[in-house]
């Protein structure tokens, strides 16, 4: 065999994609709630993730991070046990399990040995639906969220994101950083705090996914085990918001010797016909890995970055094309022209022909290999669930993605990349770059 | 060829379950190393290859030349475009990287299992053709001069590391950035880094692991068609590093800077590593970190300072198990806003004092050991989380024996081990302790 398989020979081979192989089937609990399940009984392990839809965009105006609060106090003390005790307890079963706040989700991970499946599941339902929040864990707490504060106060990429969003969408929760302000955070009261739990955790927005060693009966009882006392519904969420920051170029003074940049624009929602060539599109332009034009064009032509990428941000009240990198003070302005440039480009030029039929190699070869692990699929389930999808979705999306033509990729090319309507936001002290827009 | 069954978990009588995980081993004619971990669940591999070499083998003043050469392996080759490497791996759908530690050099990509072949052919390839022209390297260099201001020059914490360990060793390498310091970066030469590669890049200094759907006997063919025919070289020389002195003196940094939002006190000891067929102090490290530092709620510091005392909003304990000639034990401290460093400090040493008066709670260190016996059944999960196990052992001085024994090392130690080892290892004279600061803050310790 040639030591250098020619790159024809490899394309022939790719014509034919993997699939991804997982069976997945829904399981409903005698309850009445629904999931998704991989069964996997090679590792005596099942991995659960359950998923509320909200999250901290629920906040309350004038409770701004109270979600995020709760989120971290839920195992600070449930179902009668302080927090030790319920650590111990957990650290006796070998089970982890994990709380996380995002801007539209508070996610619920946990991961136990199969013959732990019962005492795991009763953790997590006291976690929930019994959460003590006493006055010691809340002052606790709300110190590590305090000092956590402070330290995004002085961190550049922190504060980038912090001007984007609020020059994005101004008083929308999305406008706001998830934790709050530390004078926020100071005035919570417990009663933010229950009235935060009260809005996030209801039945009414709750996904599930387990993938391992679990038959679907078991999965049906231990849902409703763990889910079976949550209250019918939460609170009202909140509307849709368009990303409508000022184009241009704003700069933060911040003295540090490298800048901090990021880039946005509207995008497009996930249910647009459009999206698998906006998906396309953007791992053309910045996608992960090192062929993207901006990994091409902004690290490894001109040495300006380490790092530099887009994503398109599919919230669920608002999209957006984003992007970040960093570049020393003295280089920024270049860096901004290229990527403008690279905007203009594509949005005028479109893309080729061969760079369409590489981003869909990579994309439906990658697909199947993101299969891989309990905790990773059941991940990726959940996720399928929000976003609208059905369970056949994994057999039928790389279908989805070949279908998309040069033609309407290149339409799409030209509606979704809007070199002007693109703004930057520049921490740091970058020489010789002009703001245009505050 | 060697074939054994890593039975992890057999040999104890807990209601914990049995699980076997299938690791082959052989070594090529040329001295490569060849691991193979059998993981059928995905039609995926993970395939990578470790070199023996890292930060700590760098010449005197080419700080950074390792990890730089690393970056400059996705250059040209006498067969493959600059690029080319990471372009193929995209087009099969696959990723890949490289990462740069003290002891080691490692790529690795992620593809489906039938793209192993090519893999290798390409892997192969890069080990003895490298090309490198002026114009790649200089630009490299701007890359990875911004990769040390993203990572280090911007983040004030990062560099409060690196006074530290540059404080903590006083002769071994390990004293140095691996990213490099930036004046001796910057004068990084292409003839620096094709000496480097000429001198270390070589089948009998490097280790092959592949993780994933595949079967021994192919993998290891697949090995010796693409591996096998490469010359060892024959100029390698054992690793051998300068050696620590006996330290006499503790030593203590602080770092002030604008940009530190939240201030914290650490405290870094040199400590032993695992040792081939000597893992037990090492084990015994593990615990230590975790009965000092493990979850808030149940660790001697979470439970004192940030429970009883209030005076924390957080505290850690940390310890790498895995580095070829010292490691490190770091025990640390946020202070909550109204207490100064000085007094997290004195708190810290006060716990540390009274955790050797009263030892270890038999309770908690029951509950450890249950979860790094249950750790190795989650562990099973990510094929390439072994194979890294694996490769890291193998580049450190470890042996496949070694990393098959470590589970029963780890569950055999005892509260005395930890005891002992604590004794060794908290010293003062063999630690540095550093202070973050804002500068406000430094008035107000002067005033």
């Amino acid at each position: 065999m040639n030591r250098l398989i020619p790159a024809l020979f490899v394309l022939l081979i790719l014509a034919l994609p993997a699939r991804a192989e997982v069976d997945i089937q829904e399981v409903t609990s005698p309850g009445g709630l629904t999931a998704w399940l991989v069964e996997e009984h090679s590792i005596p392990f099942v991995a659960l993730e359950i998923r509320f839809r909200g999250g901290a965009s629920l906040d309350d105006p004038e409770a701004q991070g109270a979600t995020y609060l709760m989120s971290g106090l839920l195992e600070e003390g449930a179902g009668g046990m302080n927090a030790r005790e319920f650590t111990e307890a957990k650290e006796n079963l070998a089970t982890s399990i994990d709380f996380d706040i995002y801007g539209d989700t508070l996610t619920v991970s946990s991961r136990f040995l199969t013959e732990n499946r019962e005492a795991s599941g009763d953790l997590v339902a006291a976690a929930l639906s019994d959460p003590a929040f006493d006055d010691a864990a809340i002052e606790r707490v709300r110190g590590q969220v305090l000092a956590s504060l402070r330290a995004r106060a002085t961190d550049p990429q922190d504060i980038a994101r912090d001007v984007m969003a609020r020059a994005a969408y101004g008083d929308h929760p999305y406008g706001r950083y998830i934790g709050g302000t530390e004078d926020s955070v100071t005035a919570l009261t417990r009663d933010d705090i229950v009235t935060a739990w009260q809005n996030a955790i209801a039945r009414d927005r709750v996904y599930i996914a387990a993938v391992g060693d679990i038959t679907p009966d078991q999965l049906g009882a231990l849902m409703d085990r763990v889910l079976g006392d949550l209250p019918e519904t939460g609170k009202a969420f909140p509307p849709e918001v368009e990303f409508a920051a000022a184009p241009g170029v704003s700069v933060t003074a911040f003295d540090t010797p490298q800048s901090v940049a990021r880039l946005g624009q509207p995008g497009m929602e996930i249910s647009n016909p459009d999206f698998f060539a906006a998906y396309i599109l953007n791992t053309i332009m910045g996608g992960s890995g090192f062929e993207s034009r901006l990994m091409q064009e902004v690290r490894e032509k001109r040495g300006l970055t380490y790092g530099i990428g887009s994503f398109l941000v599919d919230s669920d009240y608002t999209e957006a094309l984003m992007g970040s990198f960093s570049t020393m003070n003295a280089r920024m302005s270049e860096a901004v022209a290229v990527v403008q440039e690279e905007w203009r480009r594509m949005a005028e030029e479109g893309v080729t022909e061969d760079e369409l039929a590489a981003a869909k190699l990579y994309l439906t070869g990658a697909y199947p290999l993101r299969f891989d692990g309990n905790s990773r699929i059941a991940e990726l389930l959940v996720g399928m669930q929000m976003d609208g999808y059905d369970r056949d979705y994994p057999k039928t999306r790389n279908d989805r993605v070949n279908a998309v033509t040069l033609e309407e990729a290149n339409r799409v090319a030209a509606e979704l990349f809007q070199p002007e309507n693109l703004r930057f936001v520049v921490v740091g002290q970058p020489d010789g770059l002009d703001a245009t827009t505050e | 060829m060697k074939r054994l069954i890593f039975a992890c978990l057999m040999t104890f009588a807990t209601a914990l379950p049995s699980f076997s995980q299938e690791v082959t081993n052989t070594v090529l004619d040329n001295g490569m190393e060849v691991v193979v971990i059998e993981d059928h669940r995905a039609p995926v591999v993970v395939h990578m290859v470790w070199y023996k070499i890292g930060g700590a083998d760098e010449p005197l003043g080419k700080s950074g030349i390792a990890h730089f050469l690393e970056h400059l392996m996705f250059k040209a080759t006498d067969d493959m475009e600059s690029g080319e490497f990471s372009e193929v791996v995209a087009e099969n759908g696959g990723s890949d990287n490289a990462f740069t530690s003290y002891d080691a050099t490692a790529y690795f990509q992620r593809v489906a299992s039938d793209r192993l072949g090519l893999m290798m052919s390409m892997e192969a390839e890069r080990m003895t053709d490298l090309l490198l022209t002026e114009d790649h390297v200089a630009t490299e260099r701007d890359v990875i001069l911004e990769e040390r201001a993203q990572r280090v020059e911007n983040r004030p914490g990062a560099l409060l590391n690196e006074q530290m360990s540059a404080a903590l060793f006083m002769n071994h390498p390990y004293g140095i950035p691996l990213i490099g310091w930036q004046h001796e970066m910057e004068g990084l030469t292409r003839e620096d880094a094709l000496s480097f590669y000429r001198d270390f890049y070589a089948p009998n200094n490097a280790v092959l692991v592949v993780a994933g759907d595949v079967e021994p006997d192919d993998v290891i063919a697949l090995a010796k068609e693409h591996y096998g025919p490469i010359d060892a070289n024959e100029r390698l020389s054992p690793r051998a590093r300068p050696l620590e002195p006996v330290p006499r003196a503790p030593r203590r940094v602080t770092l002030t800077d604008e940009r530190v939002g939240t201030p914290y006190v650490m405290r870094n000891y040199i400590a032993p590593a695992r040792r081939s067929e000597d893992q037990s102090e090492a084990a015994a490290l593990v615990f230590l970190s975790e009965i000092l530092g493990g979850s808030s709620a149940t660790s001697v510091l979470g439970q004192a300072l940030e429970f009883d005392q209030k005076i924390a909003v957080s505290t850690w304990a940390g310890y790498s198990a895995d580095m070829l000639d010292l490691s490190q034990f770091s025990l640390g401290v946020v202070p909550a806003q109204d207490v100064t460093l000085e007094a997290a400090e004195a708190a810290l040493d006060a716990e540390i004092a009274r955790f050797f008066e009263t030892g270890i709670d038999p309770e908690q260190f029951e509950r450890i050991k249950t979860r790094i016996r249950a750790n190795d059944i989650y562990a099973q999960d990510s094929a390439r989380g072994l194979g890294n196990r694996y490769g890291r052992a193998l580049t450190t001085g470890l042996t496949v024996a070694d990393v098959e024994a470590w589970p029963d090392v780890l569950q055999s130690v005892t509260p005395e081990d930890v005891m002992t080892v604590a004794r060794k290892v908290l010293q003062p004279t063999h630690s540095v302790t550093g202070w973050l600061m804002a500068p406000d803050m430094a008035e107000e310790t002067v005033q």
